[in-house]
């Protein structure tokens, strides 16, 4: 019974989710100019997409395992919030992180005054370091987190046992810490490298022209620069093609993204009491906290400075950034608990091909065909916010499925017979079984729907008209006009947006504990 | 849903309801035309005195942006005037069908004469590279290719003078223009899509030289007494811009935009614009230039293609362009 409510709901839900991408890209398949003609200038926005998710997949991962490996085994004050720390960058709108890094890493920003004094020359960022900067900033704090997940997966027991053999740091590695690598680092690659491939407001702000293009700012330049609707359509399909071989490959790899909870217990090791391995653990997770910590105190000191000169158009685009990710909120739990049901009680796979979808489909390319399907019937200024409420629902969606796949599945098991016996279906089985016993992941998945919405500077940017915007776009706006003190006013705004909303979801869900 | 969307249209009607008593002029234009510093809060005010009505600029990217966002906006937009596309965009636009003729005439003080029955000049100047007095500037684009200077200049296809250098090139070098972005390729520091951002970019120390006018020194000079900026003089001659505004035929305000246009090319807006656009007028005012401007380099040469000219080799030079900085 408690099948056939996410039976019925959740094809449909994801049967509309597939048409709504499926209509946008037949919309961009109509308006592209058949034949495809490629010029150089196009192979060099397909080659720098890939290389820098190459690049930007390979160095997060190469810098997370050694602070994977330091937080695994490592027991110090502040560890757990270092931890959570490590969360932040999936609620950190794009743009306030772009800002921070500016700061800290631009051609007048901290480290390039620091060089300086020691008489070198400063940083460039702008172009492929500034995009990989970026991207790593992102994406190091995910890897590590999953590797730290797959380390803890490993029995303290075996880590006494090598400690009684004395076997050697080398041997050690080579023993039990290889093959959990071998089982961890191919998903997590794979899964930041799809990431990286469908970037857009990092190229947008780091990228340095067209030596700097990702497709998806092609996109964006085909449509606001030149309003040619058959380049855009042409990039979307390739994007599209790109993105999603990759996505089905990364798939059969890919981790499961689990709850915070659990990550909070260092192993006990026998092997690595040595002080030159303390010591050398205690630099990297010396250099992570300061990478992430201080573009993040930038945004903050910066901001409280620049709070007093924001313009009011800033406290409108809040305000409309605010419902906007209330609604995309709202529309993410009513598409995700019928689907995370349905996939719950079946067997297993539907939530991959799920994910598949969402990390295929790139927003703009949504966006586009999305415009496309509007503009001769409405002006798609109109339907600017529902349509990004919209895609942005749609992208949170196969990560919020992750998250409640498996408490839904648990909750079936556990609860599926008795549901029977009792005769308990419909709404009932929401209201008595299913939800109090999601409740905590649901919280979670919310907050994370309402972050990445509040944060998103994607679709909007190509629906936008010029008198109103979101948060995140108004911000940019104002880099753009080079009012930086304004800037970054708006972005502590967003980022306490961002932070507040998914706060409140997460308490919500929590709350139910205690 | 669908309740969405009605408060969303509904927000969008209380908005201009709220002025109903009074017509509202709007008038998009290029974002450096609008800033505090701009000639956009000066001209509303002189305007807004003479019109008995609300002028509203809005800024809308940079100036060929303009013309892809009236492209978007097609027939629904809501702009009644254009301001801020230039003689290599009027093709272009033209093409669209949105815009309808003027009627008015001026005696400009243009380099060229001018005859349009859509597009009114309201300013002029050459574009150049500004740089630091300190430094020695090259004397043409060869010559900057071969040093190890960094420019920041604009993307061709959102902005106005970024179009404006790649006609610059290929005007000056013609079939050569690939060699020279070629060369040029390893010192252009970063494309932004504005003339704001690449502006700000220089200002802040981040590159040697940036794409501009030969008439910027003069905000450095008047506004700020500082004498520490100048323009370099190429001797292949300097490109000219000549910055146009057009009414759009579906604009609801007919009467109120042919006012404006009227008085875009009158004392009132003119004698705004030296010191705010820091542009040439296309029309002198009575009081003549401003004091400053008689320090600023003149072109040995100037270079200007036809509207047709520069239609027609637009997209090659877009795509020697790109294909140069890509490489």
């Amino acid at each position: 019974m408690v099948k056939r409510a996410g039976a019925i709901g959740g094809p449909i839900v994801s049967g509309a989710v597939f048409a709504l991408i499926l209509a946008a890209l037949v919309a961009v398949m109509s308006k592209a100019n058949w034949p495809i003609s490629f010029g150089v200038s196009d192979w060099a926005v397909v080659r720098f997409t890939i290389w820098q998710a190459i690049l930007s997949a390979s160095l997060s991962v190469a810098f997370a395992i050694p602070v994977a490996r330091a937080l695994a085994r490592r027991q110090f004050q502040g560890r757990s919030a270092l931890v959570t720390l490590l969360g932040a960058p999936f609620i950190l709108p794009v743009i306030v992180a772009v800002l921070g890094i500016l700061t800290v890493f631009g051609r007048t920003g901290w480290s390039s005054q620091l060089l300086g004094i020691f008489g070198l020359p400063p940083l460039s960022i702008y172009g492929l370091q500034g995009v990989v900067l970026a991207h790593v900033f992102f994406n190091m704090p995910l890897a590590t987190r999953l590797i730290l997940q797959g380390w803890q997966s490993i029995p303290t027991e075996q880590f006494r046992l090598v400690g009684q053999l004395g076997l050697p740091p080398y041997e050690v590695f080579k023993t039990l810490e290889w093959p959990l690598l071998k089982q961890v680092l191919p998903g997590a690659l794979a899964l930041i490298f799809v990431i990286c491939l469908t970037s857009f407001a990092v190229a947008l702000t780091l990228g340095g022209g067209p030596k700097s293009t990702t497709i998806e700012l092609a996109i964006y330049q085909a449509f606001r620069f030149d309003f040619d609707l058959g380049r855009a359509a042409i990039l979307s399909i390739l994007q599209l093609v790109l993105a999603g071989t990759s996505a089905m490959l990364a798939l059969w790899i890919l981790p499961p993204i689990v709850l915070q909870s659990g990550f909070d217990r260092p192993l006990m090791r026998w092997d690595a009491r040595g002080n030159f391995l303390r010591i050398l653990d205690a630099i990297y997770i010396g250099v992570a906290t300061i990478f992430l910590i201080l573009p993040l105190s930038a945004v903050v000191v910066y901001g409280l400075i620049g709070l007093v000169k924001v313009p009011s158009t800033v406290w409108f685009a809040a305000w409309t950034s605010t419902w906007l990710a209330v609604i995309s909120t709202g529309l993410l739990i009513i598409m995700a608990l019928p689907v995370s049901a349905w996939l719950g009680g079946s067997k297993k796979g539907g939530a991959e091909t799920l994910t598949l979808l969402g990390l295929a489909a790139s927003p703009l390319m949504v966006g586009t065909g999305w415009f496309i399907i509007i503009y001769p019937l409405a002006d798609p200024q109109y339907f600017a916010l529902l349509v990004t409420a919209l895609v942005n629902a749609i992208m949170a969606l196969p990560f919020a499925v992750r998250v409640l796949v498996p408490g839904m599945r648990q909750s079936l098991v556990d609860y599926g017979r008795l549901n029977i016996s009792l005769g308990l279906h419909g709404f009932l089985v929401w209201r008595i079984v299913l939800l109090p016993r999601i409740r905590t992941r649901l919280g979670f998945a919310a907050g994370l729907a309402a972050a990445m919405s509040v944060g998103d500077l994607g679709v909007i940017t190509l629906f936008a008209n010029p008198e109103w915007a979101t948060l995140p776009l108004q911000m940019y706006r104002l880099m753009g006009s080079y009012q930086t003190t304004a800037a970054s006013g708006a972005a502590l705004i967003l980022l306490v947006l961002a932070l507040g909303l998914f706060w409140i979801c997460d308490y919500w869900g929590r709350y139910a504990e205690s | 849903m669908k309740y969405l969307m009605t408060t969303t249209a509904a927000a969008m009607l209380c908005a201009s309801a709220a002025w109903a008593e009074t017509p509202v002029l709007k008038v998009y234009t290029y974002d450096s035309f609008v800033s505090d510093w701009g000639p956009g809060p000066a001209v509303e005010v002189a305007f807004e005195e003479t019109c008995n009505c609300d002028l509203q600029f809005i800024g809308a990217g940079d100036g060929a942006a303009l013309l892809a966002r009236i492209k978007l906006e097609g027939q629904r937009s809501e702009a009644d005037v254009i301001l801020g596309l230039d003689t290599n965009l009027v093709a272009a636009a033209k093409e669209t069908g949105l815009f309808t003729t003027h009627s008015v005439a001026a005696e400009y003080s243009l380099p060229i004469s001018w005859e349009d029955d859509v597009f009114v000049p309201f300013d002029w100047g050459y574009f150049a590279f500004v740089h630091n007095v300190d430094m020695q500037a090259p004397a043409n684009f060869r010559a900057l290719a071969e040093s190890d200077l960094k420019i920041v200049i604009q993307d061709p296809r959102s902005s106005t003078p970024g179009l404006g250098l790649l006609m610059w090139v290929k005007a000056a070098y013609g079939d050569e223009a690939p060699l020279i972005w070629t060369d040029l390729a390893d010192n252009i520091l970063t494309v932004t899509k504005g003339w704001s951002e690449s502006y700000g970019l220089f200002l802040d120390g981040e590159a040697d030289m940036v794409l501009s006018y030969t008439t910027s020194p003069a905000y450095h000079l008047i506004a700020e007494e500082d004498t520490s900026k100048a323009a370099a003089s190429f001797d292949e001659g300097h490109y000219m811009q000549i910055e146009l505004a057009g009414k759009l035929a579906n604009s609801k305000e007919p009467e109120l935009a042919d006012q404006f246009i009227a008085f875009m090319v009158s004392d009132g807006f003119q004698s705004i614009i030296p010191t705010t656009n820091w542009m040439y007028p296309a029309v002198t005012p009575t009081a003549g230039l401003p004091d400053g401007f008689d320090t600023l380099i003149l072109p040995q040469k100037s270079l200007l293609m036809s509207p047709e000219e520069s239609a027609a080799v637009r997209d090659e030079a877009l795509d020697e362009w790109l294909s140069a900085l890509v490489q």
